[in-house]
């Protein structure tokens, strides 16, 4: 974005320094909007529970309680439902993308028969949202004795669509000759596909990954319905709901709980912004 | 002749090896229990738990469309889904626009307008819900009374709800249009520019008409994203007043049906409704695409 506007400047005047100024107190009108609630969270979690139903409502912690934090990790079991959580997440992202780049490869690489119908059945699952079929898949996981387990988490989410049609848009943009090149160097199919087209793929690969972590972590509908009471596999976010509900009458610890089940998510924002761009626009622009 | 005949077959052979595990787990856990909601709709719950469900045909479908319970969800999810999405896609658009200029900084703006994309509903409804409490939320300094709870209120419950998916909508509605804002012809906005067009004009003659698809995009993924969205009522509303204060949008009532009713029968039914809607949006999405691309082609 940066370059096209700077293309342009040349040919415009210099803006006047009001109107820079007038940008930037819009740009953090927007950003004090944006923040707020998250603000008001952190603020919340300083404070001591009595402070919070103080009225007129403190907007500054003036003598922060930090030990709400620790306070959250062990009456929420944080490291537990964050372990669930990291497992869980690192299953479905590994899982996607393996299946993703088998699949995208050989749609974008090989003939075969019935490639043609094979392809619409993938994107077929595009059409289908997985809540449609929570109903059945409960029943599925539970009779393969997998309720409250992290295969009954994870294994219905190893495969996307999504992905394998990404992921074959970016394989597709690798040039033939390569192949050719490769195949005359006595390279087979794997070995092309491990060391020329997955390093050639990797912006989309690396996106496909932010996707698929983001959608994993901040999974809901699932994890509650086959995820037991013990904790052996709950998920932070279901974590969070319990958090909630067990302390009623200590609102400070269980906003930590929201703060610190939200960190990691902050840093990879902060990390990936340019894959997580790039991944939730797919589609949006050509 | 033969030995490419032979390289051929095992091209075809590893081309299966590797469809096959996304194959297995859309065949297990997509398309399976897709159709299996077909059969499940015509089948009664048994009364008591234990008995045999019962054939009963459409009849149950019939039921189920002519309920108040069912009528009312449909109602409260289009509320929602009207409230939610062009609030979200004006305000990301709007925060896309203010953050479209090589200014320094801009990209700590940009992180902070997207970050909302990256809480979960569990998060937003924490956070909200602190926020929207009688006792120590914002109410009473606002000069508001704050009761009755808006949680528990039959008018404000929706909306209440509708402003925490709206706030987590934001980041991703801002990344579509920056994305969108990115990708238009400067050539085109510059002979604008030239040919004189002031500010205003610029914006609704011609940012807007080029932005179009970018907008078409951003309401097929807000109304997807907004029919999915259930946790915020699941986790401050809750079950028993869903129905009361008119928030038992349609997958709520899935999840209730499946999993507080233990009624897989109703839960298949209304999985078709909100299949057929879903794929409604999908389809004039994909109608519009097809468009776009001949257009391009040109």
């Amino acid at each position: 974005m940066p370059a096209s506007d700077e293309a342009v400047a040349p040919v415009r005047r210099r803006r006047p320094r009001g109107r820079i100024v007038a940008r930037y107190l819009l740009l953090t009108l927007g950003a004090v909007i944006v923040l707020f609630p998250v603000y008001m969270a952190v603020v919340n979690s300083l404070l001591l529970p009595s402070q919070i139903a103080h009225q007129p409502p403190p907007f500054f912690p003036n003598d922060p309680q930090w030990h709400t934090y620790p306070d959250a990790w062990k009456a929420g079991h944080l490291g537990v439902y964050l372990r669930n959580s990291a497992i869980q997440t690192m299953i479905i992202v590994a899982g996607q993308l393996i299946t993703s780049i088998l699949a995208a490869f050989a749609f974008a690489f090989l003939e075969f028969p019935l490639k043609k119908t094979l392809f619409i059945v993938f994107l077929m699952t595009l059409m289908i949202p997985f809540e449609v079929t929570v109903a059945t898949n409960v029943t599925t996981v539970t009779s393969l004795g997998w309720f409250n387990t992290f295969q009954g988490l994870t294994v219905p989410f190893l495969a996307t669509g999504f992905g394998v049609f990404l992921l074959r848009q970016a394989f597709l943009q690798i040039p033939r000759d390569l192949k050719e090149a490769a195949q005359l160097d006595g390279f087979g199919h794997l070995r092309f596909l491990w060391s020329v087209a997955i390093p050639l793929a990797r912006p989309a690969i690396a996106a496909l990954g932010v996707f698929s972590f983001l959608g994993a972590w901040n999974q809901y509908l699932w994890p509650l319905l086959v995820t037991g009471n013990d904790n052996a596999v709950r998920t932070v976010q279901i974590g969070l709901k319990q958090l909630l509900n067990t302390q009623l009458d200590q609102l400070n610890v269980s906003l930590a709980g929201t703060i610190i089940a939200i960190a990691p998510l902050i840093i990879l924002l902060v990390v990936f912004q340019k894959q997580l761009v790039r991944s939730l626009t797919a589609g949006a622009v050509k | 002749m033969r030995t490419q005949v032979a390289r051929r077959r095992k091209d075809w052979a590893l081309a299966y090896v590797l469809l096959l595990p996304g194959l297995a787990i859309f065949a297990v856990f997509t398309f399976w229990p897709f159709l299996q909601n077909f059969k499940l709709a015509l089948y009664q719950n048994p009364p008591y738990p234990g008995l045999p469900s019962t054939f009963v045909g459409l009849s149950q479908v019939g039921d189920v469309l002519s309920s108040s319970a069912f009528q009312q969800s449909l109602v409260s999810t289009l509320l929602f889904v009207l409230m939610v999405v062009p609030t979200g896609l004006l305000g990301g658009l709007m925060l896309a626009l203010a953050a479209h200029r090589a200014l320094r900084g801009m990209a700590i703006f940009q992180v902070i307008f997207s970050s909302t994309v990256v809480s979960s509903v569990a998060v937003a409804a924490v956070v909200f819900g602190t926020l929207m409490d009688p006792v120590v939320g914002l109410l009473p300094w606002l000069g508001l009374d704050p009761q009755p709870a808006i949680l528990s209120n039959p008018t404000w419950a929706l909306p209440a709800v509708a402003v925490i998916a709206i706030w987590q909508f934001l980041g991703l509605s801002f990344i579509i249009m920056t994305a969108g804002l990115q990708s238009l012809p400067e050539e085109v906005l510059e002979a604008a520019r030239l040919d004189g067009a002031r500010a205003p004009t610029m914006f609704f003659r011609v940012t807007i008409p080029l932005l179009s698809p970018t907008i078409f995009f951003g309401l097929v993924v807000g109304f997807i994203y907004a029919f999915q969205s259930f946790g915020q009522i699941d986790i401050l509303i809750g079950s028993q007043n869903a129905e009361f204060t008119h928030t038992n949008v349609l997958l709520y009532y899935i999840y209730r049906a499946l999993s507080v009713q233990n009624d897989p029968g109703l839960a298949a039914v209304l999985s078709i409704v909100l299949f057929v809607i879903l794929l409604g949006v999908t389809l004039v999405q994909f109608r519009f695409l097809e468009r776009r691309v001949h257009y391009a082609g040109e």
